[in-house]
């Protein structure tokens, strides 16, 4: 109950100190908001009134107050480029963002548990020797180009998918669904050969233990002691792994997004930051990171669940 | 022994990587920018060993600019994380305290956040370009590279020869420089290794999309970007860039990897 209340102020706290840090980074902008959007054609009136009715003639820390409370009823103010509410923006994009960033936790989830124990269960012979080797190139392949490299062998050569063909959720969840399918392929993949190489050495470390001999001494085939014993046990180095991992995955889904056209908030971000349309990156970063920090304020949880000798400390 | 054989090979390619990136800086075989369109997807010969792009520049000339901007980019980012993020942890490692409970939980805080978001808020602060993708970088690296050292520090300062130094009246800098710093040195080779491959991948990201390095400094994200819709017709142009970078990542990675074994 203290971990769980411990781990509740800091999410809080966190989620304070990003909402203020990225408020505060915004005003610090060279330059004057209401100027560049009026042009440097426009009077001292005009550009006077603009200001008031944007709210920069009051003080730093009750903007802060007010940007807030307005971000936290859905009010995020309203899009430079496009003028329109930057809600509405977020709320076309963020399914498909999510939507790619789940599905590549999914994968990385079904793919490195099973290859991980596979790898550890026969460190040093034939299947642990060929996935140390693929693992190893597959980490080394930089994102956008495994991107670029699926487009290529899947889209242009096979014509498993058509590379832009991007299908919007509300023509039909199925192959919007299934467009999503290689670009978190792509995201998943480095994140499969970290997790199969962590997952790895923490099941050879967990085979050595005395539990592991009294488990086969008790008449457990190797599967049951695998299945029932190591694998729980080795799972808890790998969760940490997981849970930084779903920053990365965000990340990397802001770049993959460009690489396979998908309009989804990485798309809106990049073209925000070009545009220099302030209250939409304001808003994507605050929320992006927002969700970050509330999955990792999950798993830190889920861990005090699954091992309750975290909640002791 | 694989670790040494890794540690080799790993040496090896970045060594050879190394040189590329540094010839780039001072000598490409034509110009970068030179365009003619007689040699408009030429494939890879004699003359271009990569071959030629959509307007028929030759690509490994592009290459080599190109990583010789990463370069420049990576070692300025390592310079100011690296460097500032090591005597970060340095110091927040040997002293504790206040200081370093609150530097720390400041830490956990920024490594929860995707670090391309980090720098992309940099970015649309700065304004893209050269400098500033270094000092974005360079300010979005400082955390990782102090929870690394701070953690050996923290493991080092109990050990019997900084006891006894301290005993024989070794003042506190010195005990922190000249005899903690060159016994983490494997740790922190290894944390500057990976740190050159998440730098330069990371610029390589930024440059992709377009907030990264801009022209006329040429970038082997940029170069991908543009020639990406030609990758049926001419692979070259994607696949040279794409393979130095891999070959760039293998290296580092491995000879990290041999570091911290």
């Amino acid at each position: 109950m203290k971990y769980l209340i411990k781990k509740i102020c800091t999410l809080i706290i966190t989620l304070l100190v990003i909402s203020l840090l990225s408020f505060l980074a915004f005003q610090v902008i060279p330059g004057d908001a209401a100027l560049s959007r009026l042009g440097t054609g426009a009077t001292e009136q005009k550009r006077e009134s603009l200001r008031r009715e944007m709210g920069l003639d009051r003080p730093m820390l009750e903007r802060y107050g007010s940007w807030l409370k307005g971000f936290l009823k859905g009010d995020m103010g309203e899009s430079y480029t496009y003028s329109v509410p930057v809600s509405g923006l977020i709320r076309e994009k963020l399914p498909i963002t999510l939507a790619i960033t789940g599905m590549a936790f999914v994968w990385m989830l079904a793919v490195s548990i099973p290859l991980g124990l596979l790898a550890g269960k026969f460190a040093g012979r034939l299947p642990d020797r060929i996935l140390t080797v693929l693992n190893q190139l597959v980490m080394s392949v930089p994102g956008f180009f495994m991107g670029i490299l699926i487009t290529c062998l899947f889209g242009l050569a096979l014509h498993w998918f058509t590379p832009g063909g991007y299908v919007s959720y509300q023509e039909g969840w199925r192959p919007f669904l299934g467009y999503l399918f290689f670009p978190s392929v792509s995201i998943a993949l480095p994140k499969c050969a970290m997790g199969v190489k962590l997952l790895r050495s923490s099941v050879i470390g967990e085979l050595n233990q005395d539990y592991v001999r009294t488990a086969y001494s008790r008449g457990n085939s190797q599967t049951q002691a695998l299945f029932g014993h190591v694998l729980k046990n080795s799972l808890l180095p790998v969760l940490t792994f997981w849970a930084l991992a779903i920053a990365d995955i965000v990340a990397s889904s802001v770049i993959l997004e460009q690489v396979f056209t998908i309009p989804g908030l990485g798309t809106l971000l990049v073209q925000s930051i070009s545009n220099r349309d302030y209250p939409v990156v304001q808003a994507v970063i605050v929320l992006v990171a927002g969700l970050t920090v509330a999955i990792n304020f999950l798993v830190d949880v889920l861990y005090g669940v699954i091992d309750p000798r975290v909640n002791l400390r | 022994m694989v670790e040494k054989r890794n540690m080799i090979v790993g040496g090896i390619l970045a060594a050879a990587v190394t040189v590329f990136m540094l010839v780039g800086l001072f000598y490409t075989p034509y110009d970068p920018e030179a365009m003619d369109l007689s040699m408009k997807f030429a494939p890879a010969s004699l003359a271009h060993p990569f071959g030629c792009d959509q307007f028929g520049r030759d690509v490994l000339s592009r290459a080599l600019q190109g990583s010789g901007v990463t370069f420049l980019v990576a070692a300025g980012t390592l310079c100011i994380g690296g460097g500032l993020g090591t005597l970060l942890g340095l110091f927040t490692g040997y002293f504790g305290g206040w200081p370093d409970e609150m530097i720390m939980r400041f830490n956990d805080l920024i490594v929860a956040f995707p670090s391309i978001l980090l720098a992309l808020i940099f970015i649309s602060l700065l304004g893209p370009g050269k400098y500033n993708v270094i000092l974005a970088l360079g300010i979005v690296f400082i955390p990782s590279f102090a929870r690394i050292v701070r953690s050996q520090v923290i493991v080092h300062k109990d050990m019997d020869y900084v006891k006894s130094a301290r005993l024989m009246g070794v003042g506190h800098l010195r005990i922190l420089f000249v005899h903690i710093l060159p016994n983490i040195r494997r740790t922190l080779f290894s944390a500057l290794a990976i740190g050159f491959n998440n730098a330069a991948l990371s610029e390589a990201g930024m440059s992709y999309l377009g907030i990264g390095v801009q022209p006329p400094d040429a970038s082997i994200g940029r170069m991908m970007s543009e020639t990406q819709a030609y990758m049926f017709t001419a692979p070259w142009s994607v696949l040279f860039p794409g393979l130095a970078m891999i070959l760039m990542v293998l290296g580092f990675g491995l000879l990290s990897d041999g570091w911290s074994a």
